[in-house]
């Protein structure tokens, strides 16, 4: 039984960090709610319990970044200092370059003349650094690489994916197909069609639907860009098996029971209306979830005193000397911590009452942020402690 | 004190949880007072506007969703980058009927998604458009537009339209409906404010959000610093946290005596422990408020509401906007 919401039943992470069997955990959830930070200290824990391990982070804050070691972008785990290694394990660390990441994709599967032509190809740049979704395509992709090279080198026996700061936590689990049939649909067919030279693209082209649909394209977009995307699919159709093919591989290996998603939040109402979505998506999906770590919870030192018990002393005591005065602001501090705290409970407890089986654990709200190893440990023990 | 009569369009952007949302809207109810006209609008399709005002979810067309105090009128409107692009087709192409068949054949989702920066234009346009629109009387037909815009880290490619289709093209019109758009939001009609709680990583991000709304020549309006806790230890009380000289004995014989039935040890312990989180919390806070002020920009702070954020407390917070002295 959790202590803050007495009717959840307790995520036990350690289990989760001990069982040789998992071998990725993918934290997840809406942006702000310490995504980073938690998948740090998973991965730190693991670790210094003895698993070989590797964090892929996204998007982390400049000095949990250095703490890390990984502030230098160049998309390659590296050995993080400082991690107790008596238990046998180890942590190598790295933060994702998407483009970087694309690149390597695109230049490990075409001939060196090819891959200039497609990096050079202004919509593939464009592609590459500022596209809806391709963070979590490349992050995919990036995993999935990660996961190839632990089974073929054994280096690594667990990696600890954070997920892109997407507007919803489902596009992780979208984006990359979205991406992936955007890329092998048929409008696109149909602009590579001309750099395809004549044949059935022409023919469909000659429709007078697609016809009318390029006509208006390139009077928004230009005509320079359309051909700049025909010469993209056409360069990049002799190369890949197909983006929506890659995307959906990587995919499978997020259902395999080998993954375990760890869903985070914080609780406030839009944070946890998030972690319902995904805790649904999950479920749907047949993806094994290990549970929700819902972090900022607001604690008390004094439990058993009740904001209206504090309210009512204080009040006693506002109108007295010094001392009494102090007292009366402590209480008042009191209560009003306990009204956060209340709050805090009725917003988790609605989430739970939809999905009364789904295991959580809280961390406090820390006073000060977290960016260092000690930092990152003292959440570790939080997480494992419930 | 800030006089916003002459600003047309606010931008309102923060960190992901900061409550963006919440300060556009009584922002919104802010500056719709005495008789002003004020379009609040949403661009991302998430419907927080209707939630918070627990209305049903917003179509795209403008439509009245709150009063403000003296007559002033708070319309909303949730924009979809879709139909702003059959909107745009209409109204610039005559290609109406088009517009709509096309999207149903998804060829509208196709373009604005092989041109994420056409996406962008499109939404911004529509501020603007809202923005130059004129009643029959040839005045404006609102006073303000506030837009709940993507996050800081977003905002200011968000916001930079001409450089995002300059990548796309060149010339043509597309081109042109942006260097429109950016007449109008790089102009001093326009203020790009940012939402920031006073924690570090939400401060960071406002700090290298305001330098790239600078490198991109866009007008930064003001800070605002929300959820802010009042202060419930003053200075000499906070001085014997730090210094750990709080009378422990002292507290705990008091609180009994004002009615904690618990053990006086234990209720001094607990007291203490909570005042020596709550010091830290506030010393953090002064130190991140120290980085806001260093920016020099006009900052406004709102009260952290313990209750959540519904219609009546929306209505607080554009009171102490209106009380910080926003005009």
């Amino acid at each position: 039984m959790s202590s803050f919401v007495p009717s959840a039943p307790v995520l036990d992470l350690d289990a989760i960090l001990r069982d040789p069997d998992v071998h990725i955990i993918v934290c997840t959830g809406s942006g702000g709610v310490g995504k980073t930070t938690t998948a740090a200290a998973i991965a730190l824990r693991a670790a210094e319990s003895g698993r070989n391990v590797c964090v892929l982070t996204i998007d982390p804050a400049r000095r949990l970044a250095q703490a890390m070691g990984i502030a230098e972008l160049d998309n390659t785990p590296r050995p993080v200092e400082g991690v107790d290694t008596k238990a046998g394990g180890s942590l190598d660390a790295m933060m994702l370059d998407m483009k970087r990441t694309f690149d390597d994709v695109v230049e490990r599967h075409a001939d060196p003349e090819r891959a200039k032509a497609i990096l050079e190809n202004p919509f593939y740049q464009s592609l590459s650094s500022s596209f809806a979704g391709t963070q979590e395509y490349m992050a995919m992709e990036k995993l999935g690489q990660l996961h190839s090279q632990a089974q073929a080198d054994a280096i690594w026996d667990l990696i600890v994916v954070d997920t892109p700061p997407s507007r919803t936590a489902l596009d992780f689990l979208d984006a990359p197909a979205r991406l992936g049939s955007f890329l092998d649909g048929k409008f696109i067919r149909v602009l590579s069609a001309p750099a395809r030279g004549a044949g059935k693209g022409l023919g469909r082209l000659a429709s007078v639907g697609f016809g009318f649909f390029t006509s208006v394209l390139s009077k928004i977009l230009g005509s320079q860009v359309l051909n700049d995307v025909g010469s993209f699919v056409a360069a990049i159709d002799s190369t890949f098996g197909g983006f929506r093919e890659r995307a959906d591989a990587t995919y499978a290996l997020l259902k395999d029971s080998g993954t375990s998603f760890v869903v985070v939040a914080a609780p406030e109402a839009d944070a946890l209306r998030e972690a319902s979505y995904f805790v649904e998506r999950l479920h749907a999906d047949a993806m094994p979830l290990a549970g929700l770590v819902l972090n900022r919870v607001q604690e008390l030192s004094l439990p058993k005193v009740s904001r209206e018990q504090a309210l009512a002393a204080a009040e006693g005591l506002a109108d007295g000397d010094a001392n009494s005065r102090l007292v009366s602001a402590l209480l008042q501090l009191h209560a009003d911590r306990a009204s956060t705290m209340k709050r805090q409970q009725s917003l988790t407890a609605r989430f739970t009452s939809a999905h009364a089986s789904v295991p959580i654990t809280t961390v406090p709200a820390l006073a000060e942020d977290v960016h260092d190893l000690d930092g990152l440990r003292l959440i570790g023990e939080l997480l494992a402690q419930n | 004190m800030v006089n916003w009569s002459g600003t047309a369009l606010h931008v309102v952007s923060g960190k992901g949880g900061a409550g963006k949302t919440t300060v556009a809207a009584a922002l919104a109810i802010c500056l719709a007072r005495d008789g002003k006209r004020v379009l609040l609008m949403e661009v991302e399709g998430r419907q927080g506007i209707a939630q918070l005002f627990d209305t049903p979810p917003l179509p795209y067309q403008e439509r009245r969703i709150a009063i403000a105090p003296g007559d002033g009128e708070v319309w909303a409107l949730a924009v979809d980058a879709d139909e702003a692009l059959v909107d745009y087709l209409a109204s610039f192409y005559n290609l109406g009927r088009a517009g709509s068949a096309m999207r149903k054949m998804g060829a509208i989702d196709f373009a604005t998604t092989l041109a994420p920066g056409l996406r962008d234009v499109l939404l911004t346009g529509k501020a603007c458009e809202v923005v130059r629109r004129k009643t029959k009387r040839a005045s404006n037909a609102y006073d303000h537009v506030v837009i709940d815009a993507p996050p800081t880290g977003r905002i200011a490619q968000f916001l930079n339209v001409t450089a995002q289709v300059s990548a796309l093209a060149k010339t043509g019109p597309i081109h042109r409906h942006a260097e429109m758009v950016m007449g109008v939001i790089a102009s001093p009609q326009t203020a790009v404010h940012l939402v920031t709680l006073l924690e570090e990583m939400p401060v960071q991000e406002t700090i290298d959000g305001i330098s790239e709304l600078h490198v991109a020549n866009l007008p930064v309006g003001a800070v605002f610093v929300n959820m802010m806790r009042t202060p419930l230890l003053d200075e000499r009380q906070s001085a014997k946290v730090r210094k750990a000289t709080l009378p422990k004995s002292k507290i705990g014989e008091l609180a009994v005596a004002a009615g904690i039935r618990q053990p006086a040890r234990d209720v001094a312990e607990g007291l203490v422990q909570e005042a020596i989180d709550h010091v830290r919390r506030t010393d953090l806070e002064a130190r991140e408020q120290a980085r806001i002020d260093d920016l020099q920009l006009p900052v406004f702070t709102l009260p952290y509401l313990a209750q959540g954020v519904a219609l009546g407390e929306l209505y607080a917070l554009a009171e102490t906007m209106f009380d910080e002295g926003i005009r």
